[in-house]
């Protein structure tokens, strides 16, 4: 590694602390949910219709964050351990497993910070581990279960068929809300909420557009995360469309300034695949020292792709809501469309090389990402790095093995810009 | 032809690679087109009526040595959608025109759109099965979904699937079907009579020969086999779970025999013996296959069934076959199954249902611990 050792900025930013609180805030709503008698909904992060339960007045929960918590606070091996001593096989998705290990520790449940669901809304867009969670989650807790069947994007638009069968369906959820929660629905809330949203996609979007510059405000994979809360979790309030007011007011101040989550920019990737929750920070550094810094990122459009123009319409309540889980979001696509997704982001964000991040637990995301390789380095000449570990699962990351690859990875793609500018 | 002589013609028609079943239909079929249909289910009569011959899209087995997929899908992938993408690379589907997919798992879901990438000259189809299995827009939706695979099929080859011709078709593969039942039914009751190798190689050949011939052969087989003979031996008698969708090799199956059980049912090919009875014969085709699919599908842990736990159907089964256990038989790393191992195993117990679980892989070639562990479980369940 040549040259002067990279730092990273010290100062979080107030995006971060932002996103927390606002976190912070809604878990707790959701642990004294069930002594004020407020129903809750459980729901999938990717292309989810939280908008909907807002509008409903069910609280929404997400088992996926509560998971990611656990493997952040590095909770996660115990709970996944739990799960597999009851016949949970070591090749499933430990998201899965460490949320009903949870259950079975004791850590969830009447009485508990996270409380049963009491309904369990299946959105079940593209990922087919969904639909196996949701069964269980709602066989452990007795929560009703819908199922949501979003027609996975196989055609150039979604046909009519398949939004007129989301609709359907949402109505339908609808129906099982009002009931549960005893309070009738109101379309006009609903839109209202879904201009919220609109303002949040709108306030993402341009954050994500503001990585383009060189450098990057800020990491578009491991800082992304901060704004996935709010966008994803918190969608549709107004404290979601304001955190993306100030987090865009603070990234064009660094903008101006020059300024980069690390004192320099030396490569600019993309990064796929969802980041190793339990060594969060160990592995951002591994890419942190060589300057690298992620300009875009797929894992932060699992929920929804707003980068792209797409956005919540009022006008248009339950068609927009049907079109964004239908199309709208990384998980209902392919993974072939992905290619065409990360493409556009090595050419319009200026990117060197391409990180793929092989996630074990996930095979919605991995199973194929050698293809994905192949088609970056042979057909499109983009440097591509693969590695492999885990989400959720500490047992699937091994550091040195990471670390030997990832140096000589940066290692081939300094000496090759060395000779280009020699050359040059 | 004896049962016997009907089961070795099957035997080889089974062993050929789909590709060789599709040239020599199409040698006798000049102009013809063949399809082939991953797991688990695919409406087969759509590609009947549409005039071209369906095939089950199986992998690569025990024969196929992967060359180029195993760089394209990880270690943690199962060995069916490496092998499948092999035969891609290898050329051993030339002579299938065309290839369907659908939402079973993420594997395959990933499988289909990059089986269209590498081989751009395919015709490749991904179906939306319906996972909701009760809303009054579902029986639609599944009719839409079937309409849309006939277009895809009259724009790529010309070859229009009309009413009357899927109502046909309808027709022969409820016949068809009709006789599987019928042979599952017959092995429930005399399990000596036909080994599970000898069920499972004649409906694997059923999978890749025109409909017609299968009901030829099954009506061979369910007149000749009351009359064959065989000693009533002290089995355990089985249920076999798990496979639906890699294939066990056939190894595996007779040590299943040999460790001492009577497999009375299972869910090897299950999506040629899809539905629980005969698809309705009377309105459109469309919709009633399409109904069929959301109101008469057997259970299937890659279909979701909000009206049903997900060990009823298994429990079910057990009952029905009069069997004293369950043989879990997951793909190594098949997230459907494996998922709904927990839920079944624990519904078993609860139900007072022994079970023992035996992952295997389709390239697995030695068996003895498996047989070890088969043998010391049906002896703990006989001799106890
Ligand atoms: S397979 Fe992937 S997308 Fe699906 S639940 Fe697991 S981590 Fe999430
Ligand atoms: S074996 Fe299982 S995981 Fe593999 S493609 Fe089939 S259903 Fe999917």
């Amino acid at each position: 590694m040549a040259g002067v050792p990279i730092t990273e900025r010290q100062f979080q930013g107030q995006a971060h602390e932002h996103s927390r609180r606002l976190m912070v805030a809604w878990m707790q709503e959701l642990a004294h949910a069930e002594a004020e008698g407020r129903p809750t909904g459980a729901l999938m992060i990717s292309g989810n219709c939280v908008e909907l339960l807002r509008a409903c007045h069910i609280l929404p929960m997400f088992p996926e964050v509560t998971a990611l918590q656990n493997a952040i606070r590095k909770k996660s091996l115990p709970l996944i351990l739990k799960a597999e001593q009851a016949g949970y096989s070591s090749d499933n998705c430990a998201y899965v497993k460490a949320d009903i290990g949870l259950f079975l520790e004791g850590g969830m449940g009447p009485g508990k910070p996270i409380p049963f669901p009491t309904i369990t809304v299946c959105n079940y867009v593209g990922c087919n581990v969904y639909v196996k969670w949701f069964e269980h989650l709602a066989d452990v807790s007795g929560s009703q279960l819908f199922m949501l069947d979003v027609p996975f994007a196989r055609t150039a638009e979604p046909s009519p068929a398949d939004v007129g069968y989301v609709v359907a369906q949402l109505r339908e959820l609808i129906a099982l809300c009002e009931r549960v929660s005893g309070r009738k629905f109101d379309i006009d809330e609903l839109r209202e909420i879904l201009a919220h949203a609109a303002r949040a996609e709108e306030g993402y979007a341009r954050a994500k557009e503001l990585c383009k510059h060189h450098p990057a405000p800020f990491d578009a994979y491991f800082d992304a995360i901060n704004m996935m809360g709010p966008i994803n979790v918190l969608r549709g309030t107004r404290e979601a469309a304001e955190f993306f007011d100030t987090a865009v007011a603070e990234f064009e101040a660094l903008v101006a300034q020059g300024l980069g989550p690390l004192s320099e920019e030396r490569f600019r990737t993309v990064v796929e695949g969802p980041p190793p929750y339990p060594f969060y920070k160990s592995f951002r550094n591994l890419f942190a020292r060589w300057g690298a810094v992620a300009v875009a990122s797929t894992y932060s459009t699992v929920g929804g792709i707003w980068e792209f123009g797409f956005r919540h319409d009022p006008r248009r309540p339950l068609e927009s809501i049907a079109e964004q889980m239908l199309r709208e979001n990384l998980t209902n696509r392919s993974i072939v469309a992905r290619y065409a997704q990360i493409k556009r982001y090595v050419e319009e964000w200026g990117a060197d090389a391409l990180v793929i991040h092989s996630i074990k637990s996930c095979r919605l995301f991995s199973a194929g990402q050698g293809d994905m390789r192949d088609y970056f380095t042979q057909k499109l000449g983009v440097p591509t790095l693969m590695v492999e570990s885990d989400l959720e699962d500490p047992r699937y990351y091994a550091e040195a093995q990471l670390k030997n690859r990832i140096d000589a990875f940066f290692e081939s793609l300094e000496h090759k810009k060395l000779t280009r500018s020699g050359a040059a | 032809m004896t049962p016997s002589q009907i089961i070795e013609r099957c035997r080889d028609l089974a062993a050929q690679p789909i590709g060789a079943v599709a040239e020599g239909w199409k040698a006798v079929h000049p102009g013809g087109r063949a399809v082939a249909a991953y797991p688990v289910w695919a409406p087969a009569e759509l590609i009947h009526a549409a005039g071209m011959l369906p095939l089950s899209l199986l992998g690569g087995g025990t024969s196929v040595e992967l060359t180029h997929a195993d760089a394209r899908f990880q270690s943690f992938v199962c060995s069916i959608a490496k092998s499948t993408l092999e035969l891609g690379f290898q050329n051993l589907v030339r002579g299938v025109d065309g290839f369907v997919f659908s939402n079973i798992c993420d594997v395959a879901r990933n499988l289909s759109s990059i089986y269209e990438r590498n081989f751009p000259g395919s015709f490749v189809e991904y179906l939306h099965l319906p996972q909701n299995s009760t809303s009054p827009a579902v029986v639609g939706y599944a009719a839409a979904e079937l309409r849309r695979l006939a277009a895809a099929f009259d724009a790529a080859f010309g070859l229009a699937v009309t009413p009357t011709a899927l109502a046909k078709s309808i027709e022969t593969y409820n016949a068809l079907r009709a006789r599987l039942r019928a042979l599952y039914a017959l092995r429930i009751a005399e399990p000596q009579k036909l080994s599970t190798t000898e069920l499972y190689v004649v409906l694997r050949a059923a999978t890749v020969a025109p409909p017609e011939e299968g009901i030829a052969w099954l009506d061979g087989l369910l007149d000749g086999l009351p009359r064959r003979e065989g000693r009533v031996r002290d089995r355990l008698r089985v249920v076999v779970e798990g496979a639906f969708c890699e294939q066990p090799p056939l190894g595996l199956l007779e040590v299943l025999e040999e460790a001492g059980c009577y497999v009375v049912e299972d869910d090897l090919l299950l999506g040629w013996r899809w539905f629980t009875a005969d698809v309705a014969t009377d309105g459109d085709p469309f919709e009633r296959l399409g109904a069929a699919y959301v109101n008469q599908s057997v259970p299937s842990s890659t279909r979701h069934e909000s009206r049903q736990h997900r060990s009823e159907g298994l429990i079910e089964k057990v009952r029905r076959a009069r069997a004293d256990a369950v043989i879990f038989m997951p793909a190594k790393f098949c997230e459907p199954a494996l998922f709904d191992y927990v839920l079944m195993k624990q519904g078993l117990e609860r139900a007072g249902i022994p079970h023992l679980l035996v992952e295997f892989e389709e390239k697995m070639w030695t068996f003895e611990r498996t047989r070890n562990e088969i043998e010391t479980f049906v002896e703990s369940m006989l001799f106890e």
